[in-house]
């Protein structure tokens, strides 16, 4: 996997992190005070989670950690330690969207794009809890991803769809 | 059959095309500014003032210049050998504090590091030793006669763009006043059997654009400045930087990759002077990411006071209305003038008046610089003048329905003297939105109904161009330097190319803009997008399509009357030529392409575009809202809003844009206000936790929006732009709803306390 640029100005008591990502084991070596966000875009090349308000309302840099949305900017990397990291570029599988990503497309559930890795990571760990949500769920699961285009209205909307994709009612797409 | 030289049926325009950006948006793979890593590049931080208004004694750098990975550390001191001041409007801001800072968060001492962490780490050794100046952090403040004065105005210069007449500034904290009237308002005031009066508070609005502000500089051997930025308006930074930094405009090149939102934030110059200079400095290349709490105070939208009033007959006619209102531009102008402009613009409303008084003021204070932010000035005084209307119809027994029934423009009659007529069924519209709020339907108690009506003068200056190459492989690139922001300017651009050319619209490829690449385009907001580069587009595909009907001729050796371009072909009674067969033949080779140019500008085309505004943009909502009497909280059960667009080139987008600007709208009347402490002038919430954005959990119970075509829109195919209206106009409704659930406010946003604090003032008011 590609490694590039920023090792910490001070790096002393360097740690072992070794997670997988994505489904592929990684291992690199962190300093303590480093976090999940910065190390999953600077340094192994991930740049589809986000850095947007750094305080954990947002939601444009979730990632799942062992299935469970987190958000990566307050996240210390060394939490991920052992642990499976899952980001927006883990999603397509040879040139085969994800039923979620098909469905956001499909309804124009984003505009801008910057909040969608996020909005699109907390919908695949919404519908593995619950396969069919209703629209208050899906708007409560979903309280912690801002959007400032769309007004939400189409990601409800891609949501219940992704739910019947996902359930079978429709098939994946992809080229 | 149809005619070679005129354009098909429509079967790209019209129609819910995909976003041609929708997968790699969907995969994560669009790339914004922060994902770009130029070779060398150095990572910068800004130390910025803590202070409002002081004085820098000193900058001690306690050997920040020589920390860890620290490159290169620039002050205003290294800036003696160019005049470091700019602003579109006005000259007025240094690029990096010199000698005065004039609010909490300018920027001191930039930095640029090996990396991230090193450049936030030297921030702590900075020191710099302020003598205080007095604070001015509110307009109150900033007009008092004793006050102190920001900025020598008398001696400031216009900017490159300032566009709105002489200058002609007094000593003082105003730096702009815009005013008209006509017809004798103290007299029809006098006589009127009804006058209502009020005064009201706007407040400072923070855009929140979910990507920061981020620019990637670049000085490369003295005299070529390449910039990476999430900047709006390219060509306008280009001129700017050009005449910072006394480069030619040909050695600046402006690269702008998919922006996180921009709604007005990234209009005009903002981070890039800051950016270059610090490059020029560490002579390598530097990227700046603002922090949220950095993007807050790099611009915002105007806080704003009024006063106004309106006239009218007993019987409900509208005869009159004066208004004063004062925006809040902080400490620098930045577009502080077109703000009170198009504020004082939308004051009177699309009303039939017979006089008219408006006079608005851009007032410096001690705060951050207010700018642009989707539909500016119509957001500020629609809700004021609306409530002014009900209130008048309260009073002579009409619904809000009915007052404007009897007193909105009909289309064709004038808006403003020597301005483009009222091109929108404005009527028709808000039939719509009673009929989809259900008008005459009993109301439950606390249980309000409004509507809101305006206009705003869209399309800024009508100056774009645009080039088509259609390739030798029957592809086309279409070079535009529209800032694809969100709006899905380029997937209806290839739509118009698409239609043209006569081929699918997946074939059209629509870079970036690139100001090495992409033709000239004046900007990329006032809703102008579709309508003005959208018909430099389409000028360009024509032209093309005009050479491929001539080479079609010849090669069937026919008249042009008697092909069909259709499917990217040229075609004669079932006998096709396709689009890369018919630029072999041309060439004589595989290869080559055929090449349009696309130009709009005031004096050519429809003519409409001289008139100004190019187009009305309507700004109409309707809202059905309840209060909770005990604690003043609003639950909003219908939000409608309209999209008089002429011709949705693309309803889906137009929906789009109606949803997410009247969510922005919901935040700005109930939620949305930056508060600066009125003593020190910080910014007293600086983060999202302190500062709401709406979020999933304050969506209304039901949204419904409206696309009326009547094709009267200047642009492609009688379109005309979408995408601010819905935010003044729901706003506007919101306001209006709660007004008619008995809350009638005098500030937003209509916080539980202020709705509270309204009704009681309303049932205190009864008891008297």
């Amino acid at each position: 996997m590609a490694v590039e640029t920023t090792a910490p100005a001070q790096a002393p008591a360097l740690r072992l992190l070794r997670m997988t990502l994505n489904g592929r084991p990684v291992e690199l070596e962190i300093a303590p005070r480093e976090l999940l966000l910065p190390v999953l875009r600077d340094r192994l090349g991930m740049k589809g989670a986000k850095l947007s308000c750094d305080v954990q309302v947002c939601g444009a840099c979730t990632v799942l950690l062992d299935g469970v949305p987190v958000s990566s900017c307050t996240t210390l990397a060394y939490e991920a330690d052992g642990k499976s990291v899952e980001t927006i570029e883990g999603l397509a599988h040879d040139g085969r969207l994800h039923p979620i990503q098909a469905a956001f497309i499909e309804c124009g559930a984003f505009q801008c794009g910057f909040c969608t890795s996020g909005m699109i990571l907390s919908t695949k760990a919404l519908l593995a809890e619950t396969a069919r949500p209703t629209r208050d769920e899906i708007a409560a699961y979903l309280s912690g991803n801002i959007c400032r285009c769309t007004g939400y209205w189409n990601i409800i909307t891609a949501v219940e769809d992704a739910a019947g994709r996902l359930a079978g009612d429709g098939e994946e797409e992809g080229a | 059959m149809s005619h070679a030289t005129t354009a098909p049926a429509s079967e790209a325009v019209g129609r819910d095309v995909p976003r041609i950006d929708a997968r790699i948006k969907a995969t994560g793979e669009a790339k914004y500014a922060g994902d770009l890593v130029v070779p060398g590049m150095l990572y910068g931080r800004v130390w910025r003032s803590p202070a409002a208004h002081a004085r820098i004694v000193r900058i001690d750098l306690n050997g920040a210049d020589r920390a860890p990975g620290v490159v290169a550390v620039l002050t205003g001191a290294d800036l003696s050998d160019i005049d470091p001041r700019y602003g579109h409007a006005l000259k007025d801001r240094p690029l990096i504090a010199i000698d005065t800072v004039r609010f909490a968060g300018e920027p001191v001492v930039a930095v640029a590091a090996e990396t991230q962490a090193a450049a936030d780490d030297a921030m702590a050794l900075i020191d710099v030793e302020f003598a205080d100046l007095p604070v001015v952090a509110t307009i109150d403040a900033a007009l008092a006669e004793d006050a102190p004065h920001l900025h020598d105005t008398a001696a400031l210069t216009p900017g490159l763009f300032h566009g709105l007449g002489k200058l002609t500034l007094e000593p003082g904290n105003v730096c702009y006043h815009h005013a008209f009237a006509r017809g004798d308002v103290d007299a029809l005031f006098a006589a009127a059997d009804i006058v209502v009066e009020g005064e009201y508070e706007f407040p400072a609005v923070y855009q929140y654009a979910m990507e920061p502000h981020t620019t990637i500089a670049e000085w490369i051997s003295d005299d070529e400045i390449v910039v990476h930025s999430s900047c709006q308006h390219p060509f306008l930074v280009r001129a700017e930087l050009a005449d910072l930094f006394g480069v030619p405009v040909a050695n600046v090149r402006i690269v702008v990759p998919y922006l996180g939102g921009g709604f007005g934030s990234k209009s005009y110059t903002k981070m890039e002077p800051l950016t270059v200079a610090l490059a020029r400095k560490a002579k390598r290349p530097v990227r700046i990411a603002n922090r949220v709490d950095e993007s807050m105070v790099t611009t915002r939208r105007h806080g704003m006071k009024a006063w106004m009033r309106t006239a009218a007959t007993r019987d409900g006619t509208l005869l009159a209305r004066e208004a004063r209102a004062w925006f809040d531009t902080g400490a620098y102008a930045d577009n502080g003038p077109r703000v009170v402009a198009t504020g004082a613009d939308a004051a009177p409303g699309p009303y039939r008046w017979e006089a008219v008084k408006v006079d608005a003021w851009g007032v410096y204070t001690n705060t951050s610089p207010a700018g642009s932010y989707r539909a500016f000035g119509a957001t500020h005084l629609q809700w004021c003048g609306e409530l002014q209307v009900d209130e008048i119809g309260r009073r002579c027994g009409l619904d809000a329905v009915a007052m404007r029934e009897r007193n909105l423009l009909e289309p064709g009659e004038s808006v403003r003297p020597g301005g483009k007529p009222l091109d929108a069924d404005l009527k028709g519209d808000i039939r719509k939105v009673a009929a989809a709020l259900d008008w005459d339907a009993p109301k439950a108690p606390h249980v309000g109904r409004g509507v809101s009506v305006g206009l705003l003068a869209a399309g800024a200056h009508p100056v774009s161009t645009a080039f088509v190459r259609l390739e030798a492989d029957g592809t086309a690139t279409l070079l535009v330097s529209t800032t694809e922001v969100g709006q899905g300017a380029r997937t209806v651009f290839s739509q118009i190319v698409a239609e043209e050319l006569a081929m699918p619209v997946a074939r059209v490829k629509v870079p970036g803009g690139d100001t090495d690449k992409t033709p000239y385009d004046r900007s990329t907001g006032a809703s102008r997008s579709t309508t003005l580069a959208g018909m430099a587009v389409l000028r360009a595909a024509r032209e093309v399509r005009e050479q491929l009907a001539a080479i079609a001729a010849r090669v069937f050796g026919l008249p042009e009357a008697a092909i069909e371009l259709r499917a990217g072909a040229a075609w004669h009674e079932g006998e096709a030529v396709d689009y890369p067969a018919l630029i072999a033949a041309h060439f004589g080779m595989v290869g080559g392409e055929l090449m349009g140019r696309g130009e709009v500008r005031p004096d050519k085309g429809s003519g409409s575009y001289a008139e100004g505004p190019v187009f009305w943009e309507v700004c109409v909502g309707g809202v059905e809202a309840e209060i909770d009497p005990e604690t003043g909280q609003v639950r909003l059960r219908k939000v409608v809003t309209v999209a008089d667009v002429g011709k949705a080139l693309n309803p889906k987008l137009v929906e789009a844009q109606e949803m997410g600007g009247s969510m922005q709208g919901i935040g700005n009347a109930l939620y949305e206000e930056m508060l600066f402490d009125p003593h020190t002038g910080a910014l007293q919430n600086a983060t999202l936790f302190d500062y709401h954005v709406p979020t999933f959990a304050d969506l209304p119970d039901a949204f419904a929006s409206n696309i009326v075509e009547n094709g009267d829109g200047p642009g492609p195919y009688g379109a005309k732009g979408v995408g601010e209206g819905a935010l003044a106009g729901t706003t506007a409704a919101v306001a209006t709803a709660l007004a008619d659930a008995g809350a009638v406010l005098d500030a937003l946003p209509a916080t539980p306390e202020r709705v509270w604090r309204a009704l009681r003032t309303r049932r205190d008011a009864a008891a008297d």
